[in-house]
């Protein structure tokens, strides 16, 4: 395997509504700071790879004109993932691993505020058997959160704990949308969304983009004093049917985390992108994840959850840490799907 | 550095325009199993799943993949749906290459489908946004000025794109799963037929088709002891360039230049027109196959219409192209960059049955997309590089 490394991240403020700009004006001036953050010029991309979705667009072929905050002239070598930009990292990690590319731009970008995002995401579903009754995206989660309260798996307390943990340490990062000084009382109090998720269960709407550069061995020492080395990732897909899955747990998590190595050794920041608080539990069951282990110093996906960019900011805000030496080691995940269908798990170290 | 990978099983469906007898996901297993089959595999012996297809309005499911991955053994493995525009059905076969090649996985199974029957792709394809251009004309709209760019430029004859079309369609009566299947196709059919985006006439368009092809690729230590032929991936390239900027040439994009180029440089390929022994091209409407001709450098500039003209891209021709009878005969939009890539694989095994070319040993598969600004090639042969 040869030695990867992120070595620049950059990401808009998650906001609930952009006002005026459109998903690749919010991407110009993200990948712009990239290109300053590493001093690379578009050029110096052997490879470019993005996530997004055309039905956050409401478009088809929405991420073609992300050829235009690329500035792909001459001509790039460039792929899209129909996925978050997390898994288009991984496809620029591949291409790296083949020899094909020494240096990768990923980024990813949605713009969900555009529709009505819990009934978009209803198109995900089964075309034929799911979809026509249009469950929207909170009550499908919804579903998940009450077997797991009622499987005794977790209690509301330890959901609403989640979320004045995650709001508490968004207080120190600018980018993130929802945040502050919360008790589990006060969100015990709020009134049920849809039962039994309060609207502090689940993550926000949020509009935004963020891109990352990856770099190959003496290339990446090069362009960071401390490059975060990815050290393992991988990634696992369930089956959608609800019946054929445990929903109490996150298997595709286990298997991913098992596979990238994730366990081996300690992990001092974890970053997860799970939207709703039973399934942020979940995901750091499924890690493994102990006392020690730091989870979401920026806030994580409940703090600021931009749809195809969050798990990219996910490994993005793990190398940060890597970088200025807060961490050593770093765990980042990524999800998609409904009830955490899909999984990644990204392993970043700084030696 | 990269592992040598070949393609060791192809499965495709018949090419239709109304698939009712299946869903979406009846549909990719179907291809998915004929591919099994010809690889002498089962569902255990896939290690990752790689799907791709076009925009997702054209079934209007979100992420389809999702539903998708379980009804072709993808449960409980690693799944990434690409989507490339025109040009996904090649990237997802170089997508899936990638993850041999890389030394990642050992046998990767890859699928490419579009169910055009569930939506209208013109529809999907023409919707106005706030503050945007819409030219509200599908496809064929947008690359009508194109063709009429390369008219003018290179003096080809008017009748050119009708010889092609009418030599597609000849080709796709060898073809059992091509979807259209004409058998008084003359010339004076399709110059009769209705003027559709002036100069592009409705017979010469592709049809819109239901379909779904499946390829299994392997890395050389298991491909090398298999008995039966496979095909040796010797190169895979892919370009992009923005849709529109002052001065771009969309008739003669620099993306296939570049990518061409490349493609050959990586083959070890000096004379491509000598040295393929056929081709198989995206071709969505007739124009296209003197433009690439061009575009992919198997001849000079302006000089592409002559190789149609002159036969050379016919069946018995010196460079065969669209054997299978190419997009202008089936077009499931998602996966007919795979079929391309699939059926330069088929030739160069030997399995191409009666749209066979005797003896070919290398061949080039190609995809294009968007506004003539996405491209994804391969180059596969009989033998090891």
């Amino acid at each position: 395997m040869r030695e990867v490394a992120v070595v620049g991240f950059t990401q808009s403020p998650s906001l609930r509504r952009e006002p005026d700009r459109n998903e690749i004006e919010i991407l110009i001036p993200v990948i712009e700071a990239l290109r300053k953050q590493t001093g690379l010029s578009s050029k110096d991309f052997d490879f470019v790879c993005s996530g997004s979705s055309d039905y956050l667009a409401g478009q088809s072929f929405a991420f073609v004109s992300g050829l235009d905050a690329v500035g792909a002239w001459p001509p790039v070598c460039e792929s899209h993932v129909e996925m978050d930009g997390a898994w288009a990292l991984y496809e620029a990690w591949v291409k790296i691993q083949m020899g094909y590319a020494d240096t990768a731009l990923v980024y990813g970008f949605g713009k969900p505020s555009m529709g009505d995002l819990p009934l978009t995401m209803a198109l995900q579903l089964d075309p034929y058997v799911m979809m026509p009754l249009w469950p929207d995206a909170i009550s499908i989660a919804g579903l998940q959160a009450r077997h797991c309260l009622d499987a005794g798996l977790m209690k509301p307390e330890d959901m609403a704990a989640a979320a004045v943990r995650d709001r508490g340490h968004a207080k120190s990062n600018p980018y993130a949308q929802v945040k502050g000084d919360y008790t589990v009382a006060q969100i015990l109090a709020e009134p049920f969304l849809v039962n039994p998720l309060r609207r502090s269960d689940c993550a926000p709407i949020s509009d935004g983009a963020s891109a990352i550069v990856l770099a190959a061995g003496d290339r990446a020492r090069k362009l960071c004093d401390r490059p975060a080395w990815i050290r393992g990732i991988d990634h696992i897909c369930e089956p959608m049917d609800f019946g054929v899955r445990d929903l109490g747990r996150s298997r595709s998590t286990e298997i991913a985390a098992e596979k990238a190595g994730a366990g081996r050794d300690k992990i001092d920041v974890a970053e997860l992108s799970a939207p709703f608080t039973h399934q942020e539990i979940l995901v750091e069951r499924a890690l493994g994840l102990s006392a020690k282990t730091k989870v979401n110093p920026s806030g994580g996906a409940l703090a600021g959850n931009p749809l195809m960019a969050v798990g990219l900011s996910r490994i993005g805000e793990c190398a940060t840490r890597i970088w200025s030496g807060e961490a050593d080691r770093a765990v980042a995940h990524a999800t998609s799907g409904p009830c955490l269908q899909q999984n990644l798990v990204c392993v970043l170290e700084g030696n | 550095m990269a592992v040598l990978t070949a393609v060791v099983g192809i499965g495709q469906t018949k090419y239709e325009a109304k698939r009712l007898d299946v869903s979406m996901a009846g549909l990719i297993r179907e291809a998915a199993e004929r591919a099994l089959a010809d690889a002498e595999c089962t569902w255990r012996d896939i290690d990752a799943v790689i799907i791709g297809k076009a925009p997702d309005l054209f079934e209007g499911v979100m992420m389809p993949e999702l539903f998708l991955n379980d009804a072709i053994g993808g449960a409980y493995k690693p799944m990434l749906r690409v989507h490339t525009a025109g040009s996904v059905g090649g990237s997802t076969g170089i997508v899936a290459a990638s993850m041999v090649q890389s030394g990642i996985h050992d046998r990767v199974l890859c699928v490419a489908y579009e169910k055009q029957s569930e939506s209208n792709a013109t529809w999907a394809l023409s919707i106005s946004l706030p503050f945007s251009l819409a030219s509200v004309a599908g496809a064929g709209g947008y690359f009508a000025p194109l063709v009429r760019g390369y008219m003018r430029r290179s003096g080809a004859p008017d009748d050119t794109g009708i010889r092609v079309a009418v030599k597609d369609r000849q080709n796709a009566l060898r073809n059992p799963l091509a979807h259209l299947q004409m058998k008084d196709i003359s010339f004076e059919m399709v110059a009769n037929s209705p003027m559709l985006w002036d100069p592009i006439r409705h017979l010469e368009t592709c049809p819109s088709s239901d379909g779904a092809c499946a390829m299994v690729m392997e890395k050389e230590s298991l491909a090398s002891r298999r008995s039966g032929k496979v095909a040796w991936i010797h190169a895979t390239e892919m370009r992009s360039e923005p849709t529109m900027f002052s001065g771009r040439d969309q008739v003669m994009p620099q993306a296939t230049l570049d990518n061409a180029a490349n493609l050959y440089k990586k083959a070890g390929i000096t004379k491509p027109r000598e040295e393929l022994d056929c081709a198989e091209i995206y071709v969505p409407f007739s124009w296209f196959e003197p433009m690439w001709m061009e575009g992919m450098l198997i001849t000079e500039r302006n000089q592409g219409w002559k190789m149609t003209y002159e036969g050379a891209t016919a069946f018995d021709g010196d460079f065969p192209v669209n054997m299978s009878g190419g997009v202008l005969s089936s077009n499931p939009i998602g996966a007919s960059g795979l079929i391309r890539f699939a059926e330069a694989a088929r030739q160069v095994r030997g399995l191409a049955d009666q749209h066979q070319i005797d003896g070919a040993k290398k061949a080039l598969g190609h995809a294009y997309g968007g506004g003539s600004q996405y491209f994804s090639t391969w180059i596969v042969s009989s033998q090891k590089p």
